[in-house]
C-alpha cells in the first residue's frame, strides 16, 4: 500500500515546488523567492551555522527565536513515512504552518500543559550537514542533516534518529526556513508521545 | 502460569465501580485475551486494502500474527501467518501481492490463496510416513469466522455467542452512513496509518474515547492556546480547517452534556447522538451535491448529519463519521498498547474529505499531537498510580441513579458514566464465561 518512493537522497515535495498538489488552500502563497536575490549570497559555512543555530534554539527552548527562523509562509513537516511526498493526501505526524506552530509553542508554555510538569527537555545531536542545493540566483538553498534526537520527559528518555531537510531562502536580509522536513527512521513505527519539535 | 486454578474476575466489576486489577494485572490481561478478545468480533482490515486476488496485508489480532488475503473467488481469507511445516511466516511485508499462491521462504512449501496446502518440494521423501494424516495437511489455519460489512472486515477467533449481525446490531448503520459518504457507497483506506505506543491499559484508552467529561480539564492547554492564537478576528473571517477542528474542544460542560450518548448491547456505544465537536465543520467542495445526486436528498441529509463524536465497536475499534477516521486498539500487555489512526477517502467524493481526515488524525491522534499529549500523559500516569496501594476502586458513579443500570439500548446524557459502566457490564459478562 506504500506509494512510489521518493528517489533516495532527494528532497522532494510537490507542495513546496510551487506546484499545488491539492485544491485545499491554507491561505499561504506558493513557495518561491520573495524579492530580489541578495547581493552577497550566504556561504556554505553560514548555512551550516544556521542549521546548528536552529537546533540550539529548540534545545534551549528559545521558542520565539526559533519561530522567527521561519519564513512567514514556511512549513514544518514530519511525515508518517519517509516515502511520503504529499503532506495533504498522506499521513503526517506534523504538518504545521505559522498558525499551528504558534498554537503548539504557546501550549508548551501553558501552565495548563500538565504533560510538561515537570518540564521536558530535548537534545539534538547533529551530524555535519551536506549542501544539496546552493542556488544563489534562485535564492534557494537546501541542506541534509542527519541527527539523533532525544527527549526527556517525566524521567523517561525517547531517542529517535533521523534526517532533517531544510529548504531556506534569504528574506528581509536573513536566512529563513521555507520548509523543514524531518524524516525519522521510526516514522512508520508506533511512537511514544514526542512533545517538542524535532 | 497456574493452569489448574482459573482466575476469578467476578469481584473486579461492581455495578458502579471497577477494581484497579482490571487495568494492572497481567493475569487478567491474559484471561481477557481468551475470554473477551478471542470471542469478540474484532476489526481486521478493510477490503479496499486488497483490490485484486492475491493481494495481502499482514496484521495482528489479539496478539497473533495473521495474513489477510483476497482469494481467487473474491472473498477474504484471514489466516495465521505460520507455515504448516515449521512455523515460518509466509509473508512479512506490511502489504503486497502474492500472485496465485503463497510460498514459504524457508523450505518452499506452497499454499493456495484460501490457505490450503498446494505443494511440498521433493514429496517422495514423505512416502511411507504419517505425513498424510498429520495436521500440516490442513494448510494454513484460519483465524476464525470472517464477516464483511460495507468493506469493513471483522473476525472472531472462537465461534461462540451471537452472529456478527446480532452482535453489531445498530452499529451496522454507522458503517452504512460512513460508507455512504461516498457517492458510490465505497470507502478507500488512504494516506497511511499513524501509530502510537503508550504504557497504559487498553481499557483506559477505550473508556476515554466516549468520555465527554474530560476535555474541559484535560485539554485546557490546547483549547486556551488555540483560542489565544486565533483571537477574535473580524466577523466573517473564514476559519481555516485546522482551527475548525481545534477550537470546538473549548466547549463547556453544558455542550458535552447535551451531546448525548447511546448505550448499545455488548459494550458498544455512540457518543454525540445530538451534536458533537464535529457538527459545525464547513461543507467540503461539492460533496453535498454529489451525495444528493447519488443517494437522493433524504439519504444525503442523513449521511451529512452523521457526525458523532465516536462510535465504539467494543472492544477493538472506534470511528467517526465526519471526518472519516477510525482508531484501532492493539493491546500488547496489561500496561502496553498500540493505537492506530486510519483515514478513509470516500470514492467519488472531493479529495478534501481525505485531507480533512488526515489533518484531524495528525492534530488529535498523532504521537506528536498536542491533544494526544494531554491524554497520554494522564493515561500513563494512571497506569503507574493505579498499581500503587491507594484506593483500589475506580468510581463510575456519575448518573448511576439506580442500584443497577437499565439494560441497553438506551440514551443518556453525553457525560453520564453509564457509557463506561456499559463497557464493564459487557466485560464482566465475557470474563465470567469459562
Amino acid at each position: 500500500m506504500r506509494p512510489p518512493g521518493r528517489p533516495k537522497g532527494e528532497f522532494r515535495s510537490a507542495q513546496h515546488e510551487g506546484t499545488p498538489v491539492s485544491s485545499v488552500d491554507y491561505g499561504f502563497a506558493a513557495d518561491g523567492a520573495t524579492g530580489p536575490p541578495p547581493s552577497s549570497p550566504p556561504t556554505t559555512a553560514e548555512l551550516l551555522a544556521f542549521i546548528a543555530h536552529e537546533a540550539c534554539c529548540l534545545d534551549e527552548q528559545r521558542w520565539s527565536d526559533w519561530a522567527a527562523l521561519f519564513a512567514p509562509d514556511g512549513w514544518y513537516w514530519l511525515p508518517a513515512d519517509s516515502t511520503h511526498t504529499d503532506p495533504l493526501a498522506q499521513a503526517s505526524h506534523l504538518y504545521d504552518d505559522a498558525l499551528l506552530r504558534r498554537v503548539k509553542l504557546q501550549r508548551l508554555q501553558s501552565a495548563q500543559a500538565h504533560s510538561q510538569q515537570p518540564a521536558g527537555r530535548c537534545h539534538h545531536l547533529l551530524q555535519l550537514g551536506q549542501m544539496r542545493l546552493h542556488d544563489a540566483a534562485g535564492n534557494r538553498y537546501e541542506l541534509r542533516t542527519p541527527f539523533s534526537y532525544s527527549e526527556l520527559r517525566a524521567g523517561r528518555t525517547t531517542t529517535l534518529p533521523g534526517v532533517a531537510w531544510h529548504r531556506l531562502r534569504v528574506q528581509d536580509g536573513a536566512l529563513r526556513i521555507v520548509l523543514k522536513r524531518v524524516d525519522l527512521l521510526h516514522a512508520a513505527e508506533p511512537l511514544p508521545a514526542v512533545e517538542f519539535y524535532i | 502460569m497456574n493452569a489448574g486454578t482459573a482466575l476469578d474476575t467476578s469481584a473486579l466489576v461492581q455495578p458502579h465501580q471497577v477494581h484497579r486489577d482490571i487495568y494492572t494485572s497481567p493475569a487478567v490481561f491474559e484471561l481477557e485475551r481468551q475470554r473477551l478478545w478471542a470471542r469478540s468480533w474484532l476489526f481486521a482490515g478493510h477490503d479496499s486494502q486488497l483490490p485484486q486476488p492475491g493481494d495481502y496485508i499482514t496484521t495482528e489480532l489479539n496478539g497473533q500474527p495473521l495474513v489477510m488475503l483476497k482469494r481467487e473467488d473474491g472473498g477474504i481469507a484471514l489466516l495465521h501467518n505460520r507455515c504448516a511445516h515449521k512455523g515460518a511466516p509466509l509473508v512479512t511485508a506490511p502489504s503486497g501481492h502474492a500472485g496465485r499462491f503463497l510460498r514459504c521462504a524457508y523450505h518452499g512449501w506452497s499454499y493456495r490463496l484460501d490457505g490450503s496446502l498446494l505443494g511440498v518440494p521433493l514429496k517422495t521423501g514423505y512416502d511411507d510416513t504419517a505425513f498424510g494424516s498429520c495436521p500440516a495437511q490442513g494448510g494454513l489455519t484460519p483465524y476464525g469466522e470472517v464477516a464483511v460489512h460495507r468493506g469493513f472486515v471483522f473476525a472472531r477467533q472462537h465461534s461462540t455467542g451471537l452472529s456478527f449481525e446480532n452482535s453489531m446490531g445498530e452499529l451496522l448503520q454507522a458503517l452504512d452512513l460512513l460508507a455512504d459518504r461516498s457517492p458510490q457507497g465505497r470507502l478507500q483506506v488512504a494516506g497511511g496509518v499513524l501509530r502510537t505506543r503508550f504504557r497504559a491499559n487498553w481499557k483506559i484508552y477505550l473508556e476515554n474515547v466516549n468520555d465527554a467529561f474530560h476535555p474541559v480539564t484535560t485539554h485546557a492547554s490546547v483549547t486556551q492556546s488555540a483560542q489565544a492564537v486565533w483571537g477574535t478576528p473580524p466577523a466573517g473571517t473564514p476559519v481555516p480547517l485546522p482551527m475548525q477542528q481545534l477550537l470546538p474542544f473549548a466547549s463547556g460542560y453544558a455542550f458535552f452534556e447535551q451531546m448525548g450518548a447511546r448505550l448499545l448491547p455488548h459494550g458498544h456505544s455512540v457518543l454525540g447522538t445530538q451534536t458533537s465537536l464535529h457538527s459545525s465543520y464547513s461543507a467540503l467542495g461539492d460533496h453535498a451535491q454529489a451525495l444528493q445526486a447519488a443517494h437522493g436528498s433524504a439519504r444525503a441529509q442523513a449521511v451529512l448529519a452523521f457526525a458523532p463524536q465516536n462510535v465504539v465497536f467494543y472492544p477493538s475499534m472506534a470511528l467517526k463519521g465526519a471526518p472519516q477516521v477510525m482508531r484501532v486498539l492493539r493491546p500488547q500487555a496489561a500496561d502496553d498498547t498500540v493505537l492506530e489512526a486510519w483515514a478513509f477517502q470516500p470514492e467519488g467524493a472531493p479529495a478534501a474529505l481525505l485531507h480533512s481526515a488526515l489533518l484531524y488524525n495528525r492534530q488529535v491522534f498523532s504521537p506528536l499531537s498536542m491533544v494526544a499529549h494531554d491524554d497520554l500523559h494522564l493515561f500513563e500516569g494512571m497506569q503507574r498510580s493505579l498499581a500503587g496501594d491507594g484506593n483500589p476502586w475506580v468510581s463510575l458513579h456519575r448518573g448511576a441513579l439506580a442500584a443497577a443500570d437499565a439494560p441497553p439500548p438506551r440514551d443518556v446524557s453525553g457525560i453520564d458514566e453509564a457509557v463506561l459502566r456499559n463497557q464493564y457490564h459487557a466485560w464482566a459478562q465475557a470474563m465470567a464465561r469459562p
